[in-house]
């Protein structure tokens, strides 16, 4: 008989039960209201991972704009201090000139940081037009665009890049070009197919029954409610443009001199690795951690955001 | 399946044309003459005439306009006569095809080291999900991915050929020594790093669909049935997720064309890379132009016998039926 439970004890943890279920429902019927950042916030919250890279990155992008703060000039050369170790003044040493390694690391992260980006946001804005338009208009015009990002996705970018660049002058601006001519078209699969898929919700069709313009509807309704998407789509491509640009750089068809990226600082110091390996170790190990922070991000945010694969 | 087959063959030959049409745009529209080098007096001290120029010029297609000039060259191309180098006078199509065993076995090792790794790891992350294993595997595949190939290439050159000098550091062949052993020795690091990347896309790949197949209902019955779990595994997880890394090992090959570029000149690979990059800096016109066809040729078939396998492999995907 001990064992018997009150009825009232069964109904107080019911009680419990239920405001736990309520306080659940309630925020999950509230994080429709809520915005994109509190979503963000929430997913580098559960995330120590996700959130320790985007510190990592935040370290390297502030120190590569403030890179001006440190006390030496990237180009100038001390001759009396050729290749010399790492010490107190010269954190990773110096070049073959006399420059501060560091400190030309940081100054090429801002060419390879800004490429990178750059191209990010040319290959964003294409992708989106592109695949919300071919998802939302649909019929020939989706077909036609798509064919075009067929085409694209399967056109030896780099290849063409390089070939490109042996005739063509090359500058920042056209590096930015070419790097996102080659990569929106993964941009505008993910966005069509987003974009198919919001269409047919009742507040696309509410918008249509109430006479909003199309372009209305793709700029207001459709685009933002992927935001999430493209963030984890344009973090990937960050991370890929960084690394084609090295790649370029290091053939000697990225950015032009006298400015240096990682890439290009990298090729340089293949010539001395007989003499100074840490030359070559400090830009690629640059390259390296902002890629792979860039890449976890995408991926854990992706896996955060994705309602498919909440269990 | 016919139908199927049709339709991405003219889709390749359409995109073959527009990479064509780029390159060749490119190459039109670029400043500089490519008979420069002739017209200066070189180690020859010879200047050559107006005459003998415009000869020249002739001789190499590169009289009219770019319309002209594009259908000739295709009009060649398709006759199998690539033209022939600016720099060397050799024919361009047997100038590749000397460069290409060197190219080929780089990418054909590569390859099967990227599989013969990535296939067991992914197979022990893909069982072990969410464990230390799969952890440590995973953390690896983003290494892979993040990791600039040609920094992998240095930074071995600096451990194994200057440190430990186990490695030679470039080159294909020792001076003198015309031994397997030694090819084997010049190739093991740039095999290395041109698989670095595939074996990580790999090894991903085969973890999630071990995972994905691992739920499926057959697996259940095999083990209600009481079969083991390695028998499991190597009786029929195993065929189910090796089929979808036939598109991927296809759809690879385009990295496998650059990063065999970008390999070529980290280790001095005396191959097509390295050739291509020769004839961009002399501005060798009909020699960048052979490679970059070829290797969009070697791509695009890639993606092609990719997708029509798959389909084979594969009863449940009806192509063509829509």
């Amino acid at each position: 008989m001990a064992k018997l439970v009150s009825p009232l004890t069964q109904a107080a943890i019911n009680a419990e039960e239920f405001a736990k279920v309520e306080r659940e429902k309630s925020y999950v019927e509230a994080s429709f209201e809520r915005g994109l950042l509190h979503h963000l916030g929430k997913a580098l919250k559960d995330n120590k991972l996700a959130l320790l890279c985007l510190i990592i990155l935040c370290i390297i992008i502030f120190s590569s704009v403030f890179a001006f703060l440190s006390p030496y000039d990237p180009d100038a050369m001390d001759v009396m201090l050729k290749m010399a170790p790492p010490s107190a003044e010269h954190w990773f040493g110096t070049d073959e000139l006399g420059r501060d390694s560091f400190t030309r690391a940081l100054y090429g992260g801002r060419v390879s940081l800004t490429v990178g980006f750059a191209a990010m946001v040319v290959s964003v804005i294409i992708g989106t037009t592109v695949g919300s338009i071919s998802g939302y208009v649909g019929g020939t015009v989706d077909a036609v665009l798509m064919r075009i990002v067929d085409i694209f996705q399967s056109v030896p970018s780099l290849l063409l890049i390089i070939v490109f660049f042996s005739f063509v002058p090359n500058n920042m601006m056209t590096l930015v070009v070419m790097l996102a001519l080659f990569s929106w078209s993964g941009v505008a699969r993910i966005v069509r197919a987003q974009t198919l898929t919001l269409k047919e919700r009742d507040f696309v069709i509410a918008a249509k029954t109430l006479g909003v313009s199309h372009p209305m509807i793709i700029l207001k309704h459709i685009i933002p409610n992927m935001t999430t998407q493209i963030i984890v789509a344009a973090s990937l491509s960050v991370a890929s443009a960084i690394l084609d640009e090295s790649a370029l750089s290091f053939l000697g068809y990225g950015v032009a001199l006298p400015k240096s990226s990682w890439g290009s600082m990298l090729q340089n110091a293949q010539q001395y690795i007989l003499y100074d390996p840490l030359l070559a170790l400090i830009p690629g190990a640059f390259i390296l951690l902002t890629v792979l922070c860039l890449n976890i991000l995408g991926d854990m945010l992706q896996h955060a955001l994705d309602p498919k694969l909440h269990k | 399946m016919k139908k199927f087959v049709l339709k991405r063959f003219l889709q390749m030959a359409l995109v073959w044309i527009l990479v064509s049409m780029f390159a060749f745009a490119i190459i039109y529209f670029a400043p500089g003459d490519p008979l420069y080098m002739y017209m200066t007096p070189g180690a020859t001290g010879h200047k050559l005439t107006e005459a003998e120029l415009q000869a020249m010029r002739e001789s190499l297609g590169l009289t009219g306009n770019v319309f002209q000039q594009y259908a000739a060259w295709a009009q060649k191309m398709m006759h199998g006569n690539w033209g022939i180098s600016i720099q060397t006078k050799e024919n361009v199509l047997s100038l590749i095809l000397g460069k290409l065993p060197c190219t080929m076995g780089l990418m054909g090792a590569s390859m099967v080291l990227s599989l013969i790794i990535a296939i067991p790891l992914g197979l022990i992350a893909g069982t072990h999900k969410n464990k230390l294993s799969d952890n440590i595997i995973s953390a690896l595949t983003y290494v892979g991915v993040s990791m600039p190939a040609f920094w992998l290439g240095i930074m071995l050159v600096i451990i194994f050929s200057m440190q430990l000098q186990w490695l030679p550091s470039s080159g294909m062949r020792s001076i003198g020594v015309n031994t397997t052993w030694d090819l084997v020795k010049h190739a093991i690091m740039p095999s290395i790093v041109l698989s670095m990347n595939n074996m990580a896309v790999f090894v991903r790949y085969i973890r999630s669909n071990t995972i994905t197949q691992m739920e499926e209902e057959y697996v259940l019955t095999a083990v209600s049935k009481g079969i083991s779990k390695k028998g499991i595994m190597y009786g029929q997880v195993l065929k189910n997720c090796m089929l979808p890394v036939i598109t991927v090992v296809g759809s690879r090959f385009g990295t496998l064309v650059t990063g065999s570029f970008i390999v070529e000149s980290v280790f001095n690979w005396p191959g097509l890379g390295t050739l291509a990059m020769s004839a961009i800096n002399n501005r060798d016109y009909p020699v960048v132009m052979g490679i970059t066809m070829f290797s969009c040729t070697i791509l695009l078939l890639g993606n092609f016998l990719a997708d029509i396998l798959y389909g084979f492999a594969d009863p449940r995907i009806k192509i063509g039926k829509e």
